[in-house]
């Protein structure tokens, strides 16, 4: 059924989001918020999963989320107090509940014993209801069906007999069960004989049209049983007199009542007023009663309610928004790539024809450029979200890990608002996931040592992100004890990473941390280790065109600071011909540019040679070797060095023939048609048309650095 | 004529769910996301029965009943509330607001249509 798995679609949707909001509650209950509206935001979103996954027959989820509930709505109630240990089980439950969702939608089937403790924790928290909870069959069902099942008979017999009385009461009516429909769908089960008792009925002088009077006999004969009789007095029944008799007996209509065999016998009127005018009378009456400025108050207030409450995130981001398929929107983004591209063409060509005297085509030219970089600024913005999804995912990281090593430890989130292109948030999940890790199991003290240091057992990770000269800067910090640089020392020379003779600065010791190979940890825990060390964490910040460095303060922490770009679709990059080719150097590693002067280069040998640069001396990089572009050397003398930033801080010259250009360049990526190409990150088209490849600078600086270093690491005895 | 139902509920799946099971029937069916809009909704529509959720943000299903029982052409209204909880306080506090009756999640399509044209004509 195509339309049940849309709908599927939607729920699963709508669950990310309700677990997003259910995380985000449960921290500020965490914090120690414990208002209504947090509360009842959390209550809801349990309340909503279960709903749906009870539409969708998922028991297992709904068996969990109806314990989960039942918790919340004793704290939402004032029952259970929501103390350390049960917003604990909270957040516990919450990941649960999660994990239980992407089973169900990954359609596999769920091991109850997967779940089976924190349920029972959960039932236990919940004290008094427990067992009520157990057996609830939260299916609800009004009336008792059992009835039926046991006088089986009856069904049997297609004649059976049913005398009810019938008195509605003036609330019923009022709150919009209208007797003649109920009346009707009597009729519906079989053939009714109705009368009508007005011995309630005052003079006519007495009377009041709002009130409800009358009351009906009605023999019914069916073949559906008790339970569809029932069923019709299903929402007056504790409200108006209802008796429901089954004398088995055929009935006999009495004289003088009426018989009622069709819906038209209904309305036919008798001695007595019709029922539909006992309803209008009412509403008219209403009508009257209620002016016109009631209706405004009830509908102003509700406007005055919703305005009150616009700075509620949740509620005003459900109607501010609309959602677009992706695909959609990198459509519409490489699109304007193509335009940005295409402008740049054309200005550059009429640029060439036109030289002066055209001032309407060049100042029309200006403007289609400022609104080409506009349109690009603004489709941008589509793909760049907030941060917020990603943090929160770090919450439940932090707890596991915590858990695991038996470290206190909370989690401070700051800049979650700050916006950064969906891919790159993306992508740094893993990378995050790690450095987070990190930062508890080995960042962080243990207790007892924690303790013992003066500080307070509960270890904190901050989290933030801030946007920083048009990047993205996010820092992991934690407040543990800081690097312990002489162990790292240690360890670095014993797997011969670092000559024994060596002498490092403390943050040359502090990258050592991201040299593949690399791992402090006496034994690979389970926790961080998992064959992944920081080395893969700056390889992937790389390949987003981010930077991650590192301090540390013994006694008081370590800070992980990454840089990312805010987009993953263009770049600003200077503009260098190497050998006839054009090439883009990223901005963002771009240190200074500078003519090498002869007497500055130092010849190494092997063809190597390192360029002086004030009190530094750099290697020197011939690009156009580098890349094969060409088979000898450049004379560095008439050529243009450009000094360029690597990750790990140390510096590099880039050797190439000229600077051409410096400009923002739409980034299209390579690696899908032709692989990975190593010094090339990705290509562009230029103003002219012309195809030029963007200089991956880390895997450049590194292959040069990689053949200085093979024969220092193969006789310090290797990895 | 066909039925108009307005159904006010937060959880877009639960307002797929009513919708595909009304329209199956031949009902038409207009959407709301809370009371608040739910109101503001009503303004522009007249539905022969309202189906909503008790538990939404900004203004839940007591408030929106309530609410709606204020407006005169609506006093009369049908409306039901959409719940899974089974408890009898709830039921009775809806009631006490001016609900009809009451639609237990998750719904039978055919138990949801018997309902309706139970409550409305």
């Amino acid at each position: 059924m195509d339309q049940m798995a849309s709908i599927r679609q939607t729920f699963f949707q709508e669950c990310e989001e309700q677990l997003q909001a259910l995380e985000e509650g449960l921290m500020e209950m965490d914090g120690g918020d414990h208002s209504s509206e947090v509360v009842n935001s959390v209550f809801r979103a349990v309340h909503s999963i279960k709903g749906g996954a009870g539409a969708f027959k998922l028991s297992e989820l709904v068996e969990f989320a109806h314990a989960f509930e039942t918790v919340l709505d004793e704290i939402r109630s004032g029952k259970l107090s929501a103390s350390h240990d049960i917003t604990k089980l909270l957040l516990k439950s919450a990941d649960q509940l999660s994990d239980l969702v992407a089973t169900c939608r990954d359609g596999a089937s769920i091991n109850p014993a997967s779940y089976r403790q924190l349920l029972d924790e959960l039932k236990q928290a919940n004290g008094s209801s427990a067992g009520q909870a157990e057996d609830e069959n939260w299916d609800d069902i009004d009336f008792t069906p059992m009835t039926i099942d046991i006088g089986t008979p009856v069904d049997a017999d297609p004649g059976q007999s049913f005398q009810i009385y019938f008195k509605p009461s003036t609330g019923a009516v009022q709150a919009g069960n209208e007797p003649i429909l109920i009346l009707r769908s009597l009729l519906e089960l079989g053939q009714t004989v109705v009368s009508c008792e007005f011995s309630d009925l005052p003079p006519l002088a007495e009377l009041k049209v709002d009130e409800a009077l009358l009351g009906f006999n009605i023999s019914l004969r069916t073949e559906r049983g008790l339970a569809a009789v029932r069923e019709c007095f299903e929402f007056v029944e504790d409200s108006c007199v209802v008796r429901i008799e089954e004398p088995g007996a055929t009935p006999t209509p009495e004289a003088g009542n009426v018989t009622v065999t069709a819906p038209v016998a209904l309305e036919t009127p008798t001695e007595l007023p019709p029922m539909p005018k006992f309803a209008e009378a009412i509403a008219a009456k209403a009508e009257a009663a209620a002016a016109e400025p009631v209706v405004l108050t009830a509908i102003e207030g509700g406007k005055a309610d919703a305005q009150q409450q616009k700075q509620d995130k949740s509620a005003s981001s459900a109607s501010a928004t609309i959602r677009v398929e992706l695909d959609r929107v990198d459509r519409l983004i490489n699109l304007v790539g193509e335009l940005v591209i295409n402008q740049a063409i054309l200005a550059q060509s009429v640029g060439q024809v036109i030289t002066s005297g055209a001032s309407d085509v060049n100042s029309g030219l200006e403007e289609l450029e400022r609104l080409t970089r506009d349109i690009q600024d603004s489709v941008m913005a589509i793909r760049a979200q907030p941060v917020k999804s990603l943090f929160q995912r770090m919450g439940r990281i932090v707890r596991e890990v915590a858990d695991a090593t038996g470290k206190i430890v909370r989690l401070r989130t700051e800049g979650e608002t700050t916006e950064v292109d969906k891919t790159v948030i993306e992508s740094l999940a893993d990378p995050l996931t790690h450095m987070i890790r990190n930062a508890v199991d080995h960042g962080l003290e243990t207790t007892e040592d924690r303790l013992r240091a003066g500080k307070s057992e509960e270890g904190t990770v901050r989290l933030s992100a801030a946007h920083q000269s048009g990047r993205v800067v996010i820092t992991v910090a934690d407040d543990g004890g800081g690097i312990n640089r002489a162990k790292v020392l240690e360890t670095a020379r014993r797997k011969g990473l670092v000559p024994s003779g060596a002498q490092l600065s403390e943050t040359e010791i502090d990258n050592l941390l991201f040299l593949p190979g690399f791992s402090t940890a006496a034994e690979v825990s389970s926790i961080s280790g998992r064959g992944v060390g920081m080395d893969v964490v700056r390889r992937s910040i790389q390949a987003l065109g981010g930077r991650i460095s590192i301090s540390s303060k013994p006694g008081s922490g370590t800070v992980f600071t990454l840089s990312l770009p805010l987009t993953l679709a263009v770049l600003d990059g200077v503009v260098v011909s190497v050998a006839d080719d054009v090439f883009i150097v990223p901005l963002t590693s771009v240190v200074e540019t500078l003519q090498p002067e002869v007497n500055n280069i130092l010849p190494l040998g092997q063809g190597h040679s390192a360029l002086r640069i004030r009190e530094w001396i750099v290697p020197l990089i011939d690009v156009g070797m580098a890349l094969g572009a060409r088979k000898t050397p450049i004379d560095p003398a008439n050529s243009v060095a450009i000094l360029v930033d690597t990750e790990d801080r140390s510096r590099c010259a880039l050797l190439v023939d000229r600077i051409d250009d410096q400009r923002q360049v739409v980034i299209k990526s390579i690696e899908r048609n032709y692989g990975e190409i190593p010094g090339i990150a990705a290509a562009t088209i230029l103003g002219n048309g012309r195809v030029a490849m963007i200089l991956d600078v880390e895997t450049i600086t590194e292959g040069n650095q990689k053949s200085f270093e093979a024969p220092k690491r193969a006789s310090a005895g290797g990895r | 004529m066909s039925l108009t139902v307005l159904t006010v509920d937060d959880s877009r799946t639960m307002r797929d769910m009513l919708r595909m099971a009304l329209n199956a029937a031949g009902m038409l069916v207009h959407q709301a996301e809370d009371g608040v809009h739910g109101l503001e909704v009503l303004s522009t529509c007249a539905p022969d029965c309202i189906i909503t959720d008790l538990n939404m943000p900004r203004m839940d299903g007591f408030g929106f009943i309530e609410a709606v029982r204020k407006i005169p052409q609506y006093q009369l209204l049908p409306i039901l509330i959409l719940t899974t909880e089974s408890d009898a306080e709830r039921k009775a506090k809806a009631r006490s607001v001016g609900a009809t009756g009451w639609i237990t999640k998750p719904f039978e399509p055919e138990k949801l249509i018997s309902v309706v044209r139970r409550v409305a004509s």
